[in-house]
């Protein structure tokens, strides 16, 4: 059954392109299916293939890798748009979704924008022009400036009058983008010069605003829907106050501790604000909300958020299906008094990034991916399979999981539990991180507020406790039954099948065989003693105690499983060996152990403290400070890279002099490549002696 | 144990259902007090054998494996161990060479390790220097050792592994090491051989290559030398001090540099013992060298009886009779065995099996070899042969018959038809000595001399001419008549003090450690591995082609 709807122009939609790629562009395509509307994707050469491609009843590429010439293209997807026969376009999050040049166009071309009207955009774009009709519209806002003169001296002397700290943003920002805190005059400029290129970069607009910053807030947004019928609604707030890096990584619905009068004030202040601009379709209007619950407005997003599935969950609503109707000219499907909140939910967003290295974004392939498994009440949001790449080009968001329970802290339960079922193996996830995060005490009592990573730092980024000695066991029964496996499949495939040299017994004659095995764990390095006994076990002595350890391996959809018995007590986790480290994921946890790397094999030192600083990531030089001959001293600015729509500086890891610089402005570094050298000094050679 | 059983291969298909045949073998009353009395003896030999062999592992004492260790370097099964494919089987031989052989000279393993293993997926034979022990040097046995080594690789086509680190001749017993044919130059005259007929040579030079040491990496077909470490040079500092009076450090006179940047001698540059051995494993790679059997294969089964049922079923007393096929029960797959001529000539045994799925003919003893037992033997010889089976002798005889009857009979031309067989065939030969191995029934039964590829032997085992009471008795015989032709007494009591000391020096000298110790016989093995260390053996054996074999004329 295909269902139709009919616009004020009386036009259905039965095609929609999506303009975006990954989850978001997945996210759309269920619920056009599941509605009968057929979906186009557009794609660019690193997304060839994407899961969102394969999903999509059509696709079409739209160029190069880089956003800019592939998904921010307005005249490429308006082309495919016109090609395919579709009737609309949904822009999903970021790229063009809030762009106001890409809404006109659509509308001149007679294609059907799923998002508010250009004029609404542009409204609520410009952060300055925002606030004013915020302010007029009697929705409290936070004091700030918002002029036009954008001169250093101008820009300086309104910071100073709204007084310290205060937060530079981008006019045309989001995301966090192009926003900087300062906490003194002294670091004004540096950091002012910092969000202009970043917002240039981003958003081809070096505008800023300055605003007080108010301390330890809370983020607080509310999620609304306008029609073209002049009606609105609000589907209840999220709490987003759990961010780095200015970023959320964790949302809830309904914002924990706030009373249903506040509740009702914030969502009729929300839709204040979106009938202020005559708001069609999605939108999120932000708000910050101090320790009193007192809120200010902030923003309003005119796209559907990443976040929207908690809110869907809360009010059993699919709010891209909203749009759709909504595009086609329907009226909200629900009234306000319809609309009712139900249970919790959480999403937490799995990123592929570093945690322990200031959260720096990562890239590279998935070699490993299992997730929790999806019901109605676990969603799985993700654009990506096993095998896929996080790329470079883009965001390094793996995927959300969302879940739901009756309240808070059985949503919290659930959450953490689904967490540890969602292996990843291939770059660094935050997803260790997320567990403590929503395992952490003030958490759990719903203090949250935009400081609470910063705050609780050392207990959020637990250092890594030494692995059990039964888990080594487990490590290293684990790579020995890989190596068996090897072998096996080595024998399978040679002529001489049967023969007890491929046993992989370590018999040895009228002796016992010990294989001394070095893991490491951490940093630090065990010795493990193996003898491999006759009857297949193995008999393990990390220090002074031994182990009696055999096991078994097996499969089970696409993943290598460990079966082994410890000392008698069985135990079964999920096996993954890849490269030069042991992942083993069960219900207890994820154990990581590595198997040291022999000298010959490890020439090239990855700490860098050597010789000169690697590049972190593959990334462009965005701008370098030191010519050969310079001096530096420990912690001197270098570089500045961009990689991941980040700026990362790069600093000098000792004292010395440059003797070479390796990358110009506007270069591409790789990964784990030196970017300057330094002279080698006396204390080095006699080091490398 | 783990081993998924999906694995039935093509040659699975071979199996009719007219090929689920009763299996050999009997349950033995392990409750017997026969039997316990064997069980206990036989593992008392078994844990001797044990006990010695962790001492022998240790190599030269605690000292000289700490100052070994101190340099840097891996003891020598370290090295093995890590050289060879992961978890993998190493086949060691002759383990006791050397063993109480220099009176108060204690020379383990005869100072080198030899065995096969594989490495990078091909079998090879690893020679290891024990520089624990006196300096790596070459004792008389450790030329030996190392020339069956080289035998046994030149035999069954396997590339040699040479892990060098020896100070080279041991100077006190020189005369005994230099100039003969089977002396120190015959294992660089084999190298060049083998090289010659495609068997590929590989040196890595860990430690010393001094004097004629250094033609173990120079005339091997690739090198490696680790760096520090390893030197190679026909005269080291000392003497070209005294010769020249040039004052040179070992480094800069044969080092990993000289010989990787300069002379040439060396191929692959190392940075440590570990580099160099994954260096050595990449050259195996390169050998481009593909196992092919020239016979056919099956899934290999484990036997149905526990091999340790053979400590109570074969004890230590030669003097009790056992069946051999219980022992074959225990040896062959699935404990199966076609039997050839069941009812002829029954004091040999002769009948097909699979041991690791590979065809074996076994020939095994089940008492002394009369005329119809030698002419079934040879009639089997020469179906194995002409079916490309390799062999596998099971020896505990006591001899040829003998008396009037026999020797009319033309035992001896019967005899002389199965060690002919034996001699020409050229079928894989392995020879297993489980019991007493006697005078000519050694010669049937392929002996040393008749260049089994593989001899192994149990520890309840004797060798020897004749057992040791035969002898004294046969003595005793000749004195009495002499005594009588002199007109002499010949008392009991005398009788009794010319037996004594032969039967201890036969029981001496028919000990398998004897045997062993001085390179008689590839190694003594636990009866409960033998299943292993002849699928090992015939596993390597089948490395090299199985020729035509064409035989001697059969006196008629």
């Amino acid at each position: 059954r295909t269902m139709k709807y009919t616009t004020t122009t009386g036009r259905n939609i039965t095609k929609v392109l999506i303009a975006n790629r990954g989850e978001i562009a997945c996210r759309v395509m269920r619920t056009a299916r599941k509605l009968g509307v057929q979906s186009v994707a557009v794609y660019s050469e690193a997304d060839r293939n994407s899961m969102h491609v394969d999903m999509a009843d059509e696709a079409y590429s739209i160029g190069p890798a880089p956003s800019q010439q592939s998904y921010l293209s307005m005249e490429k997807i308006i082309q495919v748009a016109k090609t395919s026969a579709a009737q609309a376009i949904h822009p999903g999050y970021g790229f063009l979704s809030e762009n106001m040049e890409f809404a006109e166009l659509c509308k001149q071309e007679g294609i059907i924008f799923i998002g508010p009207p250009p004029s609404a955009i542009r409204d609520m774009g410009i952060k300055s022009t925002s606030k004013s009709i915020m302010a007029a519209a009697g929705v409290p806002v936070v004091e700030g400036y918002h002029g036009e003169d954008q001169s250093d001296q101008c820009l300086k002397e309104h910071a100073g009058r709204i007084g310290y700290p205060v937060m530079i943003k981008a006019v045309r920002g989001g995301g966090g983008k192009g926003m900087r805190i300062v906490r003194s005059e002294q670091e004004f400029q540096e950091q002012l010069e910092s969000a202009r290129r970043e917002a240039k970069k981003s958003f081809n607009d070096d505008a800023v605003l300055i605003e007080k910053f108010v301390d330890t807030p809370r983020h607080v947004e509310v999620q609304v829907f306008g029609d073209h019928h002049g009606n609105a609604v609000y589907l209840f707030e999220r709490d987003c106050s759990v961010q780095r890096r200015h970023q959320k990584i964790i949302e809830e619905a309904p914002a924990p501790g706030i009373k249903p009068e506040v509740r009702k004030k914030l969502g009729e202040a929300a839709v204040r604000a979106a009938k202020a601009v005559n708001y069609v379709g999605a939108g999120t209007v932000e708000f910050i909300m101090d320790s009193k619950h007192n809120f200010y407005f902030m923003e309003m997003n005119t796209r559907l958020q990443v976040e929207h599935p908690v809110t869907e969950m809360i009010t059993g609503t699919d709010l891209v299906e909203w749009q759709l109707r909504i595009a086609a000219g329907e009226k909200i499907p629900l009234s306000q008094e319809e609309i009712t909140l139900q249970g919790h939910a959480f999403e937490a967003r799995i990123y592929a990034e570093d945690p322990s290295n200031n959260f720096m974004p990562g890239a590279g392939p998935l070699v490993h991916l299992s997730t929790p498994r999806a019901d109605p009440s676990t969603r799985i949001e993700t654009g990506v399979r096993q095998g896929d790449e996080v790329s470079v080009h883009y965001d390094p968001m793996i995927a959300k999981l969302v879940v739901w329970a009756a309240d808070r802290q059985a949503a919290l339960t659930k959450l953490r539990y689904s967490l540890r079922q969602y292996n990843i193996v291939g770059l660094h996830t935050n997803i260790d991180f997320l567990l403590n995060l929503s395992g952490h005490p003030e958490f759990e009592a719903g203090n949250v507020h935009t400081d609470f990573i910063p705050q609780h730092h050392k207990e959020l980024l637990l250092s890594r406790k030494a692995a059990a000695k039964e888990s080594l066991c487990q490590a290293a029964l684990g790579l020995i039954l890989k190596e068996k496996a090897m072998t096996d499949a080595f024998t399978l495939q040679a002529h001489d099948q049967f023969s007890p040299f491929s046993s992989s017994s370590g018999r040895r004659l009228n002796i016992s065989y010990t294989r001394n095995m070095t893991l490491k764990d951490g940093k630090n390095n065990v010795a493990i003693a193996v003898t491999y006994n006759h009857d297949g076990s193995y008999s393990m002595q990390i220090e002074d105690k031994t182990f009696q350890v055999l096991g078994d391996l097996y499969s089970e959809e696409d993943c290598t499983y460990l079966k082994c018995s410890v000392n008698g007590v069985a135990s079964k986790a999920k096996l993954i060996i890849l490269e030069n480290t042991i992942y083993l994921f069960s219900k207890e946890g994820s154990i990581e152990i590595d198997i040291p790397v022999p000298k010959y094999l490890s020439s090239v030192s990855s700490e860098g403290t050597q010789g000169g600083p690697l590049a972190p990531m593959t990334g462009t030089i965005e701008k370098v400070f030191v010519k050969a001959g310079d001096k530096v001293k420990a912690g001197d600015s270098l570089m500045v890279m961009i990689a991941m729509k980040m700026e990362h500086t790069i600093k000098a890891p000792k004292d010395g002099t440059i003797k070479k610089v390796f990358y110009r402005e506007g270069t591409q570094a790789n990964r784990h490549t030196p970017l300057v050298e330094f002279e080698e000094e006396e204390s080095d050679k006699r080091e490398s002696e | 144990i783990l081993r998924p059983c999906a694995r039935a291969s093509p040659a699975g298909l071979r199996a009719y259902h007219g090929d689920s045949v009763a299996s050999l073998g009997t349950q033995p009353d392990v409750g017997s007090a026969l039997y316990q009395e064997n069980y206990e003896q036989m593992k008392a030999l078994v844990n001797q054998l044990h006990e010695r062999v962790e001492h022998i592992k240790l190599g030269g004492g605690e000292k000289a494996r700490a100052l070994h260790i101190s340099r840097g370097k891996l003891l020598p099964r370290e090295r093995i161990d890590n050289l060879i494919d992961p978890g993998s089987p190493f086949l060691e031989l002759s383990q006791f060479a050397g063993y109480q052989l220099y009176d108060n000279e204690e020379v383990p393993g005869g100072g080198i390790i030899t065995g096969i293993g594989r490495v990078s997926g091909v079998e090879c034979m690893i020679i290891a220097n024990d520089a624990t022990v006196k300096g790596g040097t070459y004792y008389p046995v450790t030329v030996k050792k190392q020339l069956r080594a080289q035998e046994i690789a030149m035999q069954n086509r396997l590339p040699c592994i040479y892990l060098a680190d020896s100070g080279g001749a041991y100077l006190p017993r020189q005369a005994d090491v230099f100039a003969d044919r089977d002396h120190f130059g015959r294992l660089f005259y084999n190298q060049a051989i083998m090289s010659s007929k495609n068997i590929a040579q590989i040196a890595v030079v860990m430690g010393s290559c001094t004097a004629g040491g250094a033609y173990v990496p120079a005339m091997a077909d690739e090198n490696i030398i680790v760096r520090k470490q390893g030197t190679i040079f026909l005269g080291g500092p000392p003497l070209v001090k005294a010769a020249t009076g040039e004052e040179v450090s070992a480094e800069d006179l044969g080092g990993a540099d000289l010989h990787c940047r300069k002379s040439g001698v060396g191929d692959h540059y190392a940075l440590d013992d570990h580099h160099a051995l994954h260096l050595t494993r990449k050259v195996v790679r390169n050998l481009n060298y593909q196992k092919k059997l020239d016979v056919t294969i099956e899934p290999s089964e484990e036997p149905l009886f526990p091999a340790d049922e053979l400590y109570g079923i074969v004890g230590a007393n030669l003097k009790r009779n056992f069946d051999v096929r219980e022992v074959i029960a225990r040896i062959v797959d699935g404990s199966r065995f076609t039997e050839f001529k069941a009812f002829y000539g029954d004091t040999l045994v002769t009948g097909f099996a699979r041991i690791f799925g590979y065809p074996v003919g076994i020939i095994g003893n089940n008492g002394v070899l009369f005329s119809e037992s030698a002419k079934k033997g040879t009639h089997f010889i020469q179906v194995c042969c002409q079916r490309n089976i390799p062999l596998l002798f099971l020896q505990n005889v006591t001899g040829f018959m003998v008396g009037r009857e026999y020797e009319a009979e033309g035992i001896t031309k019967d005899g002389a038809k199965m060690v002919t067989a034996v001699a020409c065939a050229q079928v894989p030969k392995i020879t297993l000595i489980i019991g007493g191995s006697y005078g000519a029934g050694n010669y049937g039964m392929c002996g040393r001399a008749y260049s089994p590829r593989f001899l192994y032997i149990w520890p309840n085992a004797r060798i020897s001419v004749m057992g040791g009471e035969q002898a004294a008795n046969v003595l005793a015989t000749i004195a009495k008549d002499q005594r009588a032709r002199e007109g002499k007494q010949f008392s009991s009591a005398d009788e009794a003090a010319l037996k004594e000391p032969i039967i201890k020096k036969f029981e001496e000298e028919g000990n398998p450690y004897y045997s062993s110790a001085r390179v008689w016989d590839d190694g003594i093995i636990d009866p409960a591995d033998t299943r292993l260390v002849l699928g090992l053996s015939f596993s390597a054996a089948l490395n090299a082609p199985i020729e035509k074999t064409d035989f001697g004329i059969f006196r008629m």
